[in-house]
């Protein structure tokens, strides 16, 4: 059916229409056609019935007829498509079929016309496709128009009940099919639902269908738009795939979604797209194989049927051999334990979520550019050659086959430069424009850019990802609130095979989540069987939006037994039940935000939940009341986990559901793709966060929010379309803004947690207002026409002397005076750097050596056969954050809540003090977490910590680390090969 | 990755003796002026710091007078984890050096792996251990006279699981000559234009963030960062006498134990601390 349906009056209005009329409308709507039509027939089959034809049923016969002949057709077309078509309006053409050899004379003098209706609606209906991306690319219209115009489509179709179907088949990640029947304009996004809910997935945003397009290319299904549109000619053939691979797995929700991303990778390292050692294939394979095949039994000769696995592109029998060996030392491990190891060692492969696409420099070697969580990365064979990460990339932008990213001048360079990149074809080029806008969009901003929506004709790809951004869906899926689903692991068909070996009927359908501690004791399995829990429903509403509780991979089940005594089980089925939320409650009367608070938690929750078509609304009901499940985590903590309610929270709640809203609601902002030359930016500064963030912003930040909007004029070509990639904090709320120094950190430093120990905290410890204050200088002020763009290109092959830092805002971690430079205050170690000084001779005889330094001792003893001496050093450091908000410790508040929450885990015992004071009218919530990381030297305690604050740090995204009291307490005992 | 480790964490050292034909070139003919015996005496000093001090396992190989360069065993093999990639030295005649190595190395157990032939994929690439620098999360390797694209195609094929970046090497012969690790996340790098034009590049190229410590002379920035098996830093690094200006900025080094180590003969021939040395680790998850 055309987009070019009005409304329902206009239908009406084309069913009073005159036959001549309609023919002479040049772009015949066809559902008001289909209708008059058939409206038309249902007369003339009276007129039938009624055998002499009179004059005036002539007339109508006359009618009908020339509006049969498309009619007709369109039937006919319909019915090869669909052969489920409802029967009525079959036997309706079957009967105008009759009166049409009737017709006699009459019709023969309209045989010409009805020619000519025909080849219209022919035009109108089968080339469908191809008028339509040429509407797509000349994009005459503007975006507002195009909402109603499928809205009434649909409810034209609704009328008529005449919907297109279409079966539709999707290969999912496990190799299975899933069929499913379409209405044929369906949008991408309604499949992609179905897909979705078939997998019980949840953080779906995650992943993507794509199909092959008919040159053989991926391209990715835009949610936004109708199928039959994007995918043209080609079967209606798609593939469920992991669209963008999350930086750091374990921060995932749900067991299904790591799965799920194993399944991708296990294919993306069987294909070689994903290139690692014989080690690594080992390793890994060496998880998969005990997620499939749980613990190693010696008595199966597992070599045998070994091989059905693919472990690498080209698997070696020794490969086969090493990864059974190394499953060997895994014993124990669950299913999903296994996943999130196999994950936590696939998340570093240097190729790991780099999406590349062959291209040639400026000079015409080849060269691959690959798209990926950071940046942009540049390859020539296996080498990387060059890099540009998100921060410094002005705007990316394409042209017929050409690609091009302007670049942030680097510190010595005072102009912007520009690289190009010349791609096999113009379709090429946009799918990497695509891919980056996506990838910019999704790691880098908190939300969506907002679509330009201006009062004047736009013009150019307003393609912009729509989608939810890493930010959002984390802060969603937070709110997941579901028993763990069940999912079975499709190739071994393993349920959950307890770790004693037993399989555990009763709690099977479980046992994938009570995997999620990846410390977690073999043993819990069996003794949690966490499902059958009821506990008394408090606050249905109130606490999901924050309370997350510290991360799955801490909590282990086992761990919180006491606390779990006190459950009821009824029945083995799950009731979940929401935590009461103490403070909550104690502030319900005091304060208004609290209030509004929970509203907008209800509120998003809400939204999140419209966002899943859940066909079954009565079970969301369910959980909605019977509430659930984050729960599961802070059942384990046994006591009421709280959510700290401080205003900043109240108001990033508050508007980040505004936020979501709109997308989850509802028709995403329409995305076009379409090209242009000319766009002329205008910038505007509100003073005030972004309009939709309407909701009370109660934080201390005035930052200054500019908002970008381009406004585009008349083009006629149709090759190309930029985009900006604007620095996060552009028409975003200040909460967000705030938020956005966490999240480049992670980007630039995920993969590099060590060092990030002593960064981390301090910079989160950087208050908000002066985050938000450095994000300003990222922003350019950008004014640029179509000029610009022009093939400047110069592209370099070696990295154009950008340095990184430079072009990234100023984090706040390099503010901070750096370890080797030795100069920090807030660094009190013990130790200061001690010369021992071994010029010459050689020998020196280790008992002489006098070394105030224990570890120095220590190796000393290596060449001696010593007992191990224990030794035990205490070391504490302090990092502590300059109070900015002048909120400091001088004025005393009120306090009014205090609260300790202990959980725990194998190596890791977290109490957690929560203390609301009243200061001055502003609340102000005090989290502090005593983390006690024990473990023998086995465990990297650098590791533990980083992971603890890392973690606390994302358990209250809102809240600013303020001070980091490292406690270290080290036995030293003889280590030794 | 599954052998991704901090850096620096080491169990073994190969190190080779000083041959009587110190000073000469491989291919013949005599290059600097130097003094064999002090070389030797200073190979002795840096052995015993690595053993003694550091707590590694030493293994020395025979020196060969035949092999005059076959003490820099740094240029011959590149390690990382279990595997251990035999290079393939600019110069023709020190090829021949790489036989030892190569059996030492198959002893300790490690996955030896060859250039491949001199025909192929792999035909005229080159590439000397001295222009590469690992950092426990991705390679760089400097574009030099000594090692070419080819070579670090080899590499990167060699060791999969990281990213491998080319570098030009400005300011130095070798990548190593201007640059080594100093921790876990530290890179120390002369303060010449040329190095900094290097390091930008490193910069530019990396996902990872990395602190730089900075040292005005070239001979410093040569360093060997081991985490001794009692989890204690140590820093070989050139003497005082050798670096006057860059002692300040090692004891900037908090908690490291600094071990100054002269080198003042092998850097005559444009060798460094680290060419001495090559550093294994045998416990993977120490």
């Amino acid at each position: 059916m055309t987009t070019e349906v009005g409304s329902d009056s206009d239908v009406k209005k084309d069913e009073e229409k005159t036959p001549g009329d309609q023919q002479q409308t040049d772009k015949p709507a066809e559902p008001p056609q289909e209708k008059s039509a058939s409206i038309e027939a249902e007369s003339g089959q009276e007129a039938c019935v009624s055998s002499p034809p009179a004059a005036g049923g002539q007339k109508k016969e006359k009618t009908i007829s020339r509006f049969l002949p498309p009619w007709l057709k369109r039937q006919k077309s319909q019915s090869q498509d669909k052969p489920s078509e409802s029967s009525a309006p079959e036997q309706e053409s079957v009967e105008l079929k009759e009166e049409q050899t009737d017709g006699g004379g009459a019709e023969q003098t309209e045989e010409k016309k009805e020619e000519e209706t025909e080849e219209k609606s022919v035009g109108s209906a089968d080339t469908q496709p191809v008028r339509e991306e040429k509407e797509d690319e000349s994009e005459l219209k503007e975006e507002e128009a195009v909402i109603p115009h499928e809205a009434s489509v649909l409810s034209g179709l609704k009328l008529n009940k005449k919907m297109k179907m279409v079966v539709c088949h999707v290969t999912l990640l496990d190799g299975s099919l899933f069929s499913c029947e379409l209405e044929k304009r369906a949008k991408g996004q309604y499949l992609f639902f179905q897909v979705c809910e078939h997998l019980n997935l949840l953080e779906k945003d995650y992943f993507g269908l794509s199909f092959k397009d008919n040159t053989e290319q991926r391209c990715w299904l835009d949610p936004n738009k109708e199928i039959k549109r994007q995918i043209r000619n080609s079967q209606w053939q798609f593939t469920f795939s992991v669209k963008f691979y999350p930086l750091d797995p374990s921060q995932l929700t749900e067991d299904i979604t790591r799965y799920l991303l194993c399944l991708q990778l296990r294919q993306d390292i069987a294909l070689g797209r994903l290139p690692c050692s014989f080690v690594t294939h080992a390793l890994l394979g060496s998880y998969t194989l005990q997620a499939e095949l749980g613990d190693h039994d010696p008595d199966e000769h597992r070599l045998d049927y070994i091989s059905d696995f693919q472990f690498a592109p080209n698997q070696t029998k020794e490969l086969e051999e090493k990864v059974v060996e190394l499953q060997k030392s895994h014993r124990g491990m669950t299913p999903a334990q296994s996943d999130a190891q196999f994950l936590e060692n696939a998340k570093k492969l240097s190729m790991y979520g780099v999406d590349l696409h062959h291209a040639k420099d400026s000079d015409g070697v080849d060269i691959m550019l690959g798209v990926c969580a950071n940046g942009l990365l540049i390859y020539k064979d296996r080498l990387r050659i060059n890099r540009f990460a998100w921060p410094k990339i002005l705007k990316i932008s394409y042209k017929r086959s050409n690609f091009y990213i302007k670049i942030r001048p680097g510190e010595a360079e005072q102009f912007e430069s520009t690289v190009g990149f010349k791609l096999p074809n113009h379709r090429a080029a946009k799918r990497v424009w695509k891919v980056c806008v996506e990838h910019h969009t999704f790691f880098r901003l908190v939300s969506p850019e907002q679509s330009t929506k201006t009062k004047f004709l736009t013009l150019g790809s307003k393609f912009r990802y729509s989608g939810r951004t890493q930010a959002q869906t984390r802060q969603a899926s937070s709110l997941i609130d579901r028993p763990t689903p069940y999912f079975q692991r499709t190739s071994s068909k393993r349920l959950s095979r307890s770790l004693d070996g037993a399989p555990v009927v009763s709690v099977s359908d479980y046992s994938q989540a009570a995997g999620a501690g990846e410390n977690g004791p073999p043993l819990e399995l069996n003794s949690d069987s966490k499902s059958p829990q009821v506990e008394v429903v408090q606050e249905p509403d109130a606490d999901a939006a924050t309370s997350i509780s510290s991360e799955t991979a801490f909590e282990t089940d086992g761990a919180g037994a006491p606390e779990r005594k006190s459950k009821l089980r009824v029945q083995g089925e799950n009731i979940y039940v929401r935590h009461s939320n103490l403070m909550l409650e104690d502030l319900d009367k005091t304060q208004e935000d609290v209030l509004k608070h929970q509203a907008s938690i209800s509120e998003l929750k809400r939204s999140f939940m419209e966002a899943t078509p859940e066909p079954r609304p009565s079970q969301w009901d369910k959980r909605l009341t019977g509430s659930p499940a984050t729960t599961l985590r802070m059942q384990t903590q046994g006591v009421p986990q709280e959510t700290p309610p401080r205003p900043e929270t109240d108001s990033r709640d508050a508007s980040k559901s505004a936020e979501v809203k709109p997308e989850v609601n509802g028709q995403p902002e329409v995305v076009e793709v379409v090209e242009e030359t000319v766009v002329i930016e205008e910038v505007i500064k509100p003073r005030s966060p972004a309009p939709e963030a309407s909701v009370p912003v109660e934080t201390e930040c005035a930052a200054e929010v500019k908002e970008e909007r381009s406004l585009s004029s008349d083009s006629d070509s149709e090759e190309e379309a930029e985009y900006h990639a604007q620095p996060p904090s552009t028409s975003i709320s200040i909460q967000q803004i705030k938020e956005e120094p966490e999240e480049e950190q992670e980007a630039e430093l995920t993969q590099a947690p060590p060092s990030v120990i002593e960064s981390q905290p301090i910079t989160e410890a950087v208050e908000p207002a002066l985050s938000a204050e450095e994000e300003k200088p990222a922003e350019p002020h950008e004014d640029e026409h179509t000029d610009d763009r022009e093939p400047m290109a110069t592209p370099d092959e070696g990295p154009n002397g950008h340095a990184l830092h430079a072009e990234a805002p100023p984090t706040a971690e390099e503010e901070e005076p750096h370890i080797v430079n030795g100069s920090s205050s807030r660094v009190e170690a013990e130790h200061l750097p001690q010369v021992i000084c071994c010029l010459e001779p050689p020998v020196v005889k280790t008992e002489m050596v006098t070394i105030s330094d224990t570890f120095a001792a220590q190796k000393t003893e290596i060449s001696t056969k010593e007992v191990p001496i224990v030794h035990t050093e205490t070391k504490t450091i302090t990092y502590e954050a300059a109070q900015l908000d002048g909120n400091g410790d001088g004025e005393p508040g009120v306090l009014m809540t205090a609260q300790t929450i202990t959980s725990e885990s194998l190596c890791t015992t977290t109490t957690t003090h929560i203390t609301k004071t009243l200061k001055g009218g502003l609340s102000e919530t005090r989290i502090e977490k005593r983390i006690v990381i024990t473990g023998d030297s086995d465990i990297d305690h650098d590791q533990a910590l980083a992971q603890a604050i890392k973690e606390a740090k994302e358990q209250h995204p809102d809240m600013s680390v303020t001070r980091v009291v490292v406690h270290k307490e080290t036995e030293l005992a003889e280590d030794k090969d | 990755m599954a052998n991704i480790y901090p850096y620096g964490c080491f169990t073994h050292a190969v190190v080779r003796g000083i041959p009587e034909s110190f000073g000469k070139l491989a291919e013949g003919g005599e290059g600097l002026q130097t003094d064999l015996a002090k070389a030797q005496r200073q190979m002795g000093v840096l052995t015993g710091a690595l053993r003694q001090k550091v707590g590694l396992q030493l293994i020395e190989i025979p020196a060969v007078t035949e092999l005059p360069e076959s003490w820099r065993i740094e240029d011959v093999a590149v390690i990382q984890g279990d595997t251990a990639l035999i290079t393939r030295p600019l110069k023709q005649q020190r090829r021949t050096e790489a036989e030892a190595v190569r059996r030492v190395l198959s002893e300790l157990k490690l996955t030896v792996l060859e250039m491949g032939d001199e025909e192929g994929r792999s035909a005229g690439a080159t590439l000397e251990g001295s222009d590469v620098l690992f950092t426990g999360k991705e390679f760089f390797v400097g574009i030099s006279k000594h090692t070419n694209h080819r070579g670090a195609e080899v590499l990167a094929d060699t060791f999969k699981d990281f990213a491998v970046s080319t570098v030009p090497v400005c300011g130095g012969s070798r990548l190593k000559n201007i640059c080594s690790m100093g921790g876990p996340d530290t890179i120390i790098i002369s303060s010449s234009d040329g190095a900094k034009k290097t390091l930008r590049m490193m910069e530019q190229l990396t996902d990872h963030h990395y602190e730089i410590l900075s040292v005005p002379e070239d001979v410093a920035a040569n360093c060997v960062y081991i985490r001794g098996p009692a989890k204690v830093d140590f820093l070989l690094h050139p003497t005082a006498e050798e670096c006057p200006n860059s002692v300040p900025a090692f004891q900037r080094l908090t908690d490291y134990t600094l071990l100054p180590t002269a080198c003042s003969e092998a850097s005559k021939l444009g060798a460094a601390l680290s060419s001495l040395c090559l550093l294994i680790n045998k416990k993977p998850n120490y």
